[in-house]
């Protein structure tokens, strides 16, 4: 028995800025103080809390601290672990104000959340299936395999109301019972972890904080669905999460939770791991399929769907990492206390990726229907530097922007779809008053043009002919007529484009426009760009009277554009300039103005 | 577009021998072409024609459906990287402080062109978008180390690549 642990972060963002060295420095401090038979260290998955990485937290008093450094950590064994006492300096500002030290679930940034599939990530060490089993784990697996038909498990989940997480938000339920239906002598479970949204990062910290729930959920899925084998696609560029994934599926075979006869039930399962190589069209389910077979990951045409003729000509479920993570939870838990969580249609909990121009950027997971303002404002803590809030993106490329006004709509896939936006994976990236609208519409189709695969015309020359028609509009040359001309070609590709990535790849585009055509219309006719981003359209000036002749400017412009004597106003040559920005960024006067 | 290599292969026997028991393991299984090209690519460094014609033998596909798969996916590379990877920013204020000048200099001294590799493995070229640091201009970056301010007469390349050589 230790009487204290000490949980450090080793979430990909923690473990760049140090987390591992924090680790053996606390090894190292507690053995020269002979605590090492007291104290255990444990390194843990993803808190959410990134933008206050690295993490630590000291239980049994869940004692938060935040930015710590190696160095801090001999004043932390020394003054808290021997001598009990907080080290207040590296506490989380909230939880030590007024001289009281707050519990962590009391914190602006926790208690609006509830954590269902982020539920053991910080709490267990990710690398000891023991732990995993002493919070429950393989309980559910084991109930399933000894108390239940198939036909019940899918029962439950279709009565819990669970949604695909990955984005289209499918009925998980009805997607299992369809497969059931199909006899074939072998059939296949998959989980997509081929997490491409640029923003998004729920997946590899699931994976890299729980990786035994999802390997439970989908040996339950297997029993679901009559499948013995499992593929996990996970990216190759997320290592931290494949090695543990790797060792989690070892160690569950050496359990025989995974392989023959688990739970002595005559049921089999076993699960391998398929490397992606960064293809976004991967996401795809049927592209997905193709790249486990090997092939180029291009989309198949459906139907036939993957529960009729999935991946190797088989019926295959495929689900994504967080959809299996909620699995477990439910079987133990039961549909009632699941359904019970969100709105109507929306059940259960969302994890979303919080990134942009927010205070607390991190992972959150949050009940359906918690509105954008609550995430925004208690959980995100706002937007820094005073700014105002402008829009905030979800679904990644495939998703939409939220205006201001709506700030208040209760987030579930319905109420977004209907503004004109996704839930995609989860990413959800805040944007303030100095985000152009036509540069993030530009933003995302960049990314769709580059990814898209090429084998359908829509999507291939389609998208690369509304990139053009923005690039216009943003060097200053569109006309109204262009914004028509996007409306309809938005439309065709949406329409004719072969799988998801073509079919929602206008949308950025699309409700950029429905929300803020007034900022496309200042590119158009003013030949302005109100939030000052896009070059083209943009010009720098010297105010003569703030101006007091200092030189710098003149000897940071680096196309030599800027004129004028010491102690005199500088000007600025604007057919030189290259609006590089660096006299702006570098005046201490605050005389030089973008307009 | 992915740029081919014209670099002779010099693949070694012994880097031969593994791929070829990989493959004489791994190649028949469902599925093995990818996994391959990964393993290929870990042993190679980069997938050059002579290699993935090796794998197309051992997993039974023909060369043009291995060649489809690896100029697909984003992380295998058909030309070698070198072990000093220099980038050459061409955004508009480095170049108008003449850094086309650099990258032009950088491709005579190591005699290669942009997006090559030089024969010993060493450097390999490559001209980049903007990288943000247009005060230092003009800018190029060795893996991480960053030379910014760079005369366009290129009197200091010698001394930088000196650095990195030997």
């Amino acid at each position: 028995m230790f009487r204290s642990h000490i949980m450090v972060c080793g979430g990909t963002g923690c473990t760049s800025s140090n987390s591992e060295k924090i680790i053996e420095a606390f090894n190292r401090e507690l053995a020269e103080n002979g605590l090492n038979e007291e104290v255990k260290v444990i390194k843990t998955g993803c808190f959410g809390l990134c933008a206050l990485g690295p993490i630590v937290v000291v239980y049994p008093e869940a004692t938060f601290y935040s930015m710590v450094k190696p160095e801090d950590v001999k004043e932390i064994v020394e003054e808290h672990l021997l001598k009990g006492r907080v080290v207040k300096r590296l506490l989380y500002d909230e939880t030590s104000q007024n001289d009281t030290v707050t519990s962590l679930n009391d914190t602006e940034f926790y208690k609006h959340q509830m954590r269902i599939a982020l539920k053991n990530c910080g709490r267990i060490d990710p690398n000891n299936i023991d732990e995993y089993i002493g919070y429950n784990g393989y309980e559910a697996l084991g109930k399933v395999l000894t108390e239940m038909t198939p036909e019940q498990v899918i029962q439950i989940v279709l009565d819990s109301g669970l949604r695909g997480r990955g984005g289209g938000g499918f009925p998980t339920g009805r997607k299992w019972s369809l497969a059931a239906m199909n006899d074939a002598d072998q059939k296949y479970v998959c989980c997509n972890a081929d997490e491409g949204d640029p923003g998004a990062f729920m997946d590899r910290s699931i994976l890299e904080g729980d990786p035994h729930s999802v390997i439970e959920a989908m040996a339950i899925a297997g029993y679901a669905i009559g499948a013995t084998k499992g593929y996990v696609y996970i990216r190759a560029e997320y290592p931290i999460a494949v090695q543990r994934l790797q060792k989690a599926i070892d160690d569950a075979r050496e359990y025989e939770l995974l392989g023959k006869n688990i739970f002595d039930s005559g049921f089999d399962f076993d699960i391998d791991i398929k490397l992606g190589a960064g293809a976004f069209v991967c996401g795809e389910e049927t592209a997905l399929m193709n790249s486990i077979e090997g092939n180029r990951g291009e989309p198949r045409p459906r139907p036939p769907f993957p529960a009729q003729k999935g991946l190797f000509g088989k019926p295959t479920i495929l689900n994504n990492v967080e959809t299996y993570a909620n699995i477990p939870q439910i079987i133990l838990k039961g549909p009632k206390w699941f359904s019970s969580i969100g709105t109507e249609k929306s059940k259960g909990t969302k994890v979303f990726a919080l990134g942009g121009k927010i205070k607390h950027t991190g992972l959150v997971e949050i009940p359906m229907g918690t509105t954008l303002r609550t995430v925004i404002e208690d959980i995100g803590g706002g937007i820094p530097n005073g700014k105002q809030f402008k829009a905030a993106q979800t679904g990644g490329p495939s998703g939409g922007c939220i205006p201001a006004s709506l700030i208040d709509t209760p987030i579930d896939y319905d109420n977004l779809i209907a503004i004109g936006s996704m839930m995609g994976s989860g990413g959800l990236i805040i944007m303030d008053e100095d985000t152009c609208m036509v540069d993030i519409a530009k933003f995302f189709l960049e990314f769709t043009v580059e990814e898209s695969c090429g084998k359908c015309t829509p999507c291939r020359v389609g998208t690369k002919r509304l990139l053009e028609l923005l690039n216009k509009i943003t060097s200053g040359n569109g006309t109204i007529e262009d914004l028509e001309k996007i409306e309809i070609l938005s439309k065709f590709i949406k329409e004719n484009s072969q799988c998801g990535l073509g079919q929602t790849a206008p949308n950025p585009v699309l409700s950029t426009l429905r929300y803020f055509r007034n900022e496309y219309v200042a590119h158009i006719v003013d030949k302005k760009c109100p939030a000052g981003v896009c070059k083209n359209l943009l010009q720098y000036r010297i105010v003569e009277d703030k101006c007091r002749g200092c030189t710098l400017c003149k000897r940071l412009c680096p196309a030599s554009a800027i004129s004028g004597e010491v102690r005199n106003p500088h000007f600025i040559d604007t057919s030189k300039c290259v609006k590089c920005g660096a006299c702006f960024a570098g005046c201490k006067f605050g005389a030089i103005v973008k307009e | 577009m992915k740029r081919i290599s014209k670099l002779p292969f010099k693949g070694t026997a012994k880097q031969e021998q593994e791929l070829k028991s990989w493959l004489a393991e791994n190649g028949k299984k469902p599925g093995a072409a990818m996994p391959a090209l990964q393993k290929a690519q870990e042993i190679y460094g980069y997938l050059p024609i002579e290699v993935q014609r090796m794998v197309a033998e051992g997993v039974g596909k023909p060369l043009e459906e291995i060649y489809g798969i690896s100029t697909f996916y984003a992380q295998f590379s058909l030309t070698p990287k070198g072990r000093y990877k220099i980038s050459v920013c061409l955004g508009t204020a480095c170049y108008v402080k003449g850094s086309g000048k650099i990258l032009e200099k950088l491709e005579n001294k190591l005699g290669i062109k942009n997006g090559e590799c030089t024969q010993d493995g060493e450097f390999s070229l490559d001209a980049t978008r903007c990288i943000g640091a247009c005060g230092l201009a003009p800018v190029f970056t060795v893996n991480d180390d960053v030379y910014g301010r760079i005369k366009d007469d290129g009197s200091e390349l010698d001394d930088i690549l000196a650095r990195y050589r030997g």
